[in-house]
């Protein structure tokens, strides 16, 4: 009798554990389906050409348009551009507090550089509009500071954490083996750092940058109140641009519920899931082999 | 064969437990019914607080809930009925309001004050005045630089609100004649943003309304209707006596003619004390 008792007790928390489970699948089934069902409207009435037009003009008493392109060039130029800026800063960060720094000085070194990934973007985009973009315009004697490279400098803050937190694991589960070979073959700590134990962690720290990608195609606040949101095609980081997040953000408030527009914002939806999920993929794939090997 | 009946018998025992919950919630509310809600246009969101707190206090058993997101925002939640005003910075569109018949509401709007737009620039700029038609070629990027206007060389870096701001459809209605801003133009997010920007930036211009230009670095300009037209500062007679060329009513908009609570508050908004404090929070009153 006690042990029946225990076996419906395992079985219900079991259930009780696969509900939760299912439930954010379903979720993440049901998002795809929703983006699917909003953004159809539009490709349908317009077709995809409309798409990849160079204005993006969605409030207009004259001629509505819908060209994305200006909007997806904003999002990969922002991005990068904090990819240069994150990418050697976090890759060399978790090089030293994985391989140099002291037991002691990494257990204030890693919750620190943690504490950077958990504020809030909207108080870094406040940050970025007192501090960092009138640096940017002063440093680059610019006309405005609103521009695609003081919301890249944030984007790379975001992104930084991330980076240093995967890439250090990577490389310390690099093998002690690997190390006492080199050091054997009289290589320096440099050397042996440099030849053997970042190519043994690179699948890994390739996962990390991706990841960090992930959350900088992604973001939105801290963007959009440093980028000027001017919806113009330019690979200048000097210039403003506007990003796909921004727009979706900015508009979504507005729009005439089932307008073209409406279905049009749902149509960047779109495109920006497929980029994040196409670098999300990327990176688990990476991520993957690196634990294999 | 078991384990699956066994799961869905789970899955039905949650489901309807979450259904109580939320019948439960729901079947509380219309018993409570002394509130209302206001929603809608961002600029208008601080004088309806204002307007719903000193209601309020003359009614303390009475709940008035205000909250932004834009006039666009309001109207929508006006049509699919999910507030008791809107309150918006521009009129409805023929679009909204056919939208709104079909979903059987009867949109009726009231004026309860007005809002004179500024056009903004950085006080270090020379320029003093514009003409429309001037103040449309800088926004529009036909003029690029601010000598062309009477200024010093620079060139001119356009600020404008989002397209989810009542300001920004108004002022392209207005003072575009309905043609689009220059692609180059910045959008922000914010008017509180837009001053901020200009009052560091010797060559930015902007426009808001007439109560965030007397705040930091900011000049207004004295707008001319045409080019031998008098230049109109933006003031409170200025703009209620429709001198200055850039205002506009701001409406409240209900389901019908308003009854009950709703009623008792929009006769409040256009009473004595209502409209003093329309003034206080910056906007210009129906009555002097």
């Amino acid at each position: 009798m006690p042990l029946s008792k225990q076996y419906w007790k395992a079985r219900a928390i079991r259930y009780f554990f696969m509900t939760c489970a299912a439930t954010s699948v379903l979720i993440v089934v049901l998002v795809f389906l929703f983006l699917g069902k909003e953004s159809i409207p539009f490709v349908a009435k317009h077709g995809v050409g409309e798409l990849f037009g160079e204005v993006w003009q969605p409030v207009s008493f004259e001629d509505e348009q819908f060209g994305i392109l200006p909007l997806v060039t904003g999002s990969i130029l922002v991005t990068l551009l904090a990819t240069i800026l994150a990418v050697p800063f976090g890759v060399v960060s978790a090089i030293y507090i994985a391989e140099m720094a002291s037991p002691v000085e990494r257990e204030i070194w890693k919750p620190v550089i943690e504490l950077l990934a958990g504020i809030p973007s909207v108080v870094l985009g406040f940050f970025g509009l007192v501090v960092v973009a009138p640096l940017v315009k002063e440093t680059f004697g610019l006309t405005s500071g609103l521009n695609a490279l003081t919301g890249s400098i944030l984007l790379a803050l975001m992104a930084i954490p991330t980076i240093i937190s995967i890439s250090e694991d990577a490389i310390r589960n690099v093998p002690k083996s690997y190390k006492e070979a080199s050091y054997s073959l009289g290589a320096s700590k440099l050397q042996t750092i440099w030849k053997v134990t970042v190519p043994a962690a690179l699948s890994g720290i390739v996962a990390a940058v991706m990841l960090g990608l992930g959350r900088v195609v992604g973001e939105t606040m801290a963007v959009m109140m440093v980028t000027g949101n001017a919806a113009i095609i330019t690979f200048s980081p000097v210039e403003s641009v506007r990003t796909m997040t921004a727009t979706v953000a900015a508009e979504m408030g507005e729009v005439p519920f089932g307008s073209d527009h409406y279905h049009a914002l749902f149509v960047i939806g779109v495109v920006l899931l497929c980029m994040t999920f196409g670098l999300n993929m990327i990176a688990q794939k990476v991520l993957k082999k690196y634990r294999i090997g | 064969m078991r384990s699956i009946i066994r799961y869905a018998a789970v899955v039905v025992a949650i489901g309807s437990l979450a259904i109580w919950l939320g019948c439960g919630r729901k079947s509380e509310s219309p018993a409570a019914k002394a509130s209302i809600d206001i929603k809608g246009s961002d600029t208008m969101v601080n004088l309806m607080s204002a307007l719903a707190e000193a209601f309020m206090k003359a009614h303390p058993d009475k709940q008035v809930a205000v909250t932004g997101g834009g006039s666009g925002t309001g109207i929508a939640a006006l049509i699919n009925g999910t507030t008791d005003i809107c309150a918006s910075s521009r009129s409805m569109q023929e679009k909204e309001i056919d939208l709104a018949k079909q979903k059987n509401i009867q949109p009726k709007e009231v004026v309860i004050g007005m809002d004179g737009l500024a056009v903004m620039v950085n006080k270090s700029n020379p320029v003093d005045s514009l003409t429309l038609e001037q103040i449309k070629q800088l926004f529009q990027g036909t003029v690029t630089d601010w000598a062309a206007v009477g200024g010093n060389k620079g060139e001119v870096l356009i600020h404008s609100r989002e397209s989810n701001s009542g300001t920004y459809v108004y002022f392209k209605e207005h003072v575009l004649n309905k043609g689009d801003f220059a692609t180059n133009a910045r959008l922000m997010t914010s008017t509180a943003a837009l001053v901020q920007e200009i009052s560091t930036n010797v060559n930015a211009v902007g426009y808001g309304g007439e109560a965030y230009g007397k705040q930091g670095n900011i000049k207004m300009l004295h707008v001319r209707k045409t080019a031998d037209a008098p230049a109109v500062y933006p003031t409170e007679e200025t703009v209620r006596g429709g001198a200055y060329p850039i205002s506009r009513p701001l409406f409240l908009y209900t389901n019908g003619a308003a009854t009950g609570l709703t009623s008792e508050f929009i006769t409040f908004c256009n009473s004595a004390e209502g409209q003093k404090i329309v003034r206080e929070v910056g906007y210009v009153p129906m009555k002097g």
